[in-house]
């Protein structure tokens, strides 16, 4: 069904009351439109759910739903919450999609507890991701931030990894990432990166400004609160290029070199893990 | 039933097929000089709602006029334009270059920012001074968080507005679990979702049988159910906020839902439900003469 009413001839006011026939009160009909050409919302079934470390591999059914390039996010309704959660795909399986997720609020930890079967609605892709024009790949990650790494690696042919953790619980994550050096804290992952590359980087902000000042070439992945992920809440402003704007639409993946988030934001960043609650 | 967006909940611009799908569109608030908003973090979920404090973030009435409106202009939905200031004359100068905008339908009065002073007096003042600034439709945004809504309401009713919406948000703080500390960067911020509901039911109510003015209901409309209670409680078209965040396809959604919930109220026109609530109805006046009965007995 198409939610968009046809807009043709006069499109004053008082229009009259119109549209697809009701949704029933069990499953209300979700819109499978494209809504700027690129996204889309579709209720999709949940197939497994495995644990890995702290962490959880949401995998899902894809239906019409693009998987769009490595660093874009979705939007997951997160049972019984207000809002849903930002979350950049993990892994693109033929029919799938896969998300990570680290249970550290009331709707990460309502999205672990999903059961194969269930369903929840997905918007996405959204934003702007990685670009893949790289010569000498490097993956950078630390800790959930390593969620959109497995889908970037497939895309740039198994390049090599560097990814850092808390711990060998969180280290766990790491398999799903092909050909990964795993560092562990109190090591740091800018410790173990080396010239010549170009370095492709998600993880919490004193990662991404210590890698930022490594390499201001290399491109970061950025996380904000968000609600909804495309472009109306304005609740995920980031200082890009000296002003404040919208890191759903602007981002999440940013140049360090052009596009430095400034030190405003770092200030102001609370230097938790990355990870949506 | 018109279903609109409230003002700051869709950038038309980065979403123009949402736009699309409603009867209006509503611009963020455009105020006198550009500002940036407030520093993040700026959004907070909280158990039946979310709270923000964007801080009226926009590009300044400048900019708006040059580089947005035209763009919205494009977009073939009636274009409703939210302004906000901190001084009435402020206002009036908003109100004056909009006068003449053809892709502007009608004109929102944001004088529910926490920044101006939300007095029957000052609400007076704004809207009698905008009256007189532009011929274009007015509609006059309050707050639920004063003592007498109606009040509020029967002062901009004076001054000439020729709507009200109904209601903006409500201050909120949530805490941190850990810190305890606020989560927005500025302490507390507007309180919206289905927290608001009841709220915005009450102010509707209160103002529709105090003014009789059509009303754009919003707060916590996430369903053709909670758009019916607002027309019942008086509103003539209604409003989706927060819902959007999570449903961009919402418009049609409660769109087909208030449809169907009409059509089972066995009213005919929707027009025949707006403001049902006060109605003395059959039903009501035998529960009201039984109850007298059995106090006699």
């Amino acid at each position: 069904m198409s939610p968009l009413l046809p807009r043709a001839g006069n499109t004053r006011r008082y229009w009259p009351l119109a549209g697809p026939s009701p949704a029933s009160a069990a499953e209300p009909a979700l819109p499978n439109d494209v809504w700027s050409g690129v996204f889309r919302r579709e209720r999709c079934r949940v197939l497994t759910v495995e644990t890995i470390g702290p962490y959880t591999l949401l995998r899902v059914e894809r239906g019409a739903l693009n998987p769009g390039a490595p660093g874009q996010f979705f939007m997951l309704e997160a049972p019984a919450r207000p809002l849903p959660r930002p979350m950049s795909l993990c892994l693109a399986p033929p029919g799938e999609l896969a998300f990570l997720v680290d249970p550290i609020g009331p709707g990460t930890r309502a999205l672990c507890a999903l059961q194969p079967g269930d369903g929840l609605a997905i918007l996405g892709p959204l934003g702007n991701g990685f670009r893949l024009d790289v010569e000498r790949p490097l993956l950078v990650g630390g800790g959930i931030g390593i969620a959109p790494l497995p889908y970037l690696s497939d895309a740039l042919g198994r390049p090599p990894a560097i990814l850092g953790f808390r711990s060998d619980g969180h280290a766990e994550a790491a398999r799903l990432v092909p050909n990964a050096e795993i560092v562990l804290e109190p090591t740091y992952v800018t410790e173990a990166i080396t010239p010549g590359h170009d370095v492709l980087a998600c993880g919490p902000e004193p990662m991404l400004a210590a890698v930022a000042r490594l390499e201001p070439a290399a491109q970061l992945a950025w996380e904000a609160p968000m609600a909804c992920g495309y472009g109306a809440c304005y609740g995920c402003a980031v200082e890009i290029g000296g002003e404040l704007r919208r890191l759903c639409i602007d981002g999440p993946v940013l140049s360090a070199r052009a596009e430095r988030t400034s030190d405003r934001l770092l200030a102001s960043a609370s230097g938790r893990q990355g990870g949506s609650a | 039933m018109r279903i609109l967006n409230a003002s700051g909940c869709l950038d038309a611009l980065t979403a123009p097929a949402v736009a699309r799908s409603l009867d209006a569109f509503v611009t963020k608030t455009v105020t006198p000089l550009p500002r940036e908003g407030n520093a993040p973090p700026r959004i907070a979920e909280v158990e039946h709602g979310m709270l923000n404090s964007i801080g009226l973030a926009n590009p300044g009435i400048d900019r708006f006029l040059a580089h947005t409106l035209p763009r919205l202009g494009e977009l073939d939905v009636p274009v409703w334009v939210s302004v906000g200031a901190f001084t009435v004359a402020d206002y009036a100068d908003l109100c004056d270059r909009l006068d003449d905008r053809p892709e502007v339908d009608a004109i929102e009065l944001n004088v529910s920012c926490p920044n101006v002073d939300d007095v029957p007096a000052s609400v007076g003042e704004i809207v009698a001074a905008s009256r007189a600034a532009t011929r274009k439709p007015l509609y006059t945004k309050l707050s639920p968080a004063t003592a007498d809504i109606a009040e509020v309401a029967r002062a901009a009713q004076k001054a000439g507005t020729d709507g009200l919406s109904l209601v903006n948000t409500i201050l909120g703080l949530a805490l941190d679990e850990q810190t305890l500390k606020p989560r927005l960067s500025r302490g507390a911020g507007g309180l919206s979702g289905a927290a608001l509901k009841p709220i915005a039911l009450a102010a509707v109510y209160a103002c529709y049988a105090a003014t009789g003015l059509p009303i754009v209901g919003m707060g916590g409309i996430a369903s053709g159910r909670d758009a019916l209670e607002l027309v019942a409680a008086g509103a003539a078209s209604v409003a989706l906020g927060t819902i959007l965040f999570s449903d961009p396809g919402a418009p049609a959604r409660i769109r087909a839902e208030l449809a169907s919930e009409i059509a089972s109220l066995g009213v005919g026109s929707s027009d025949n439900a707006i403001g049902l609530a006060h109605a003395e109805t059959a039903a009501t006046s035998e529960t009201a003469a039984r109850a007298a009965a059995m106090s006699v007995q």
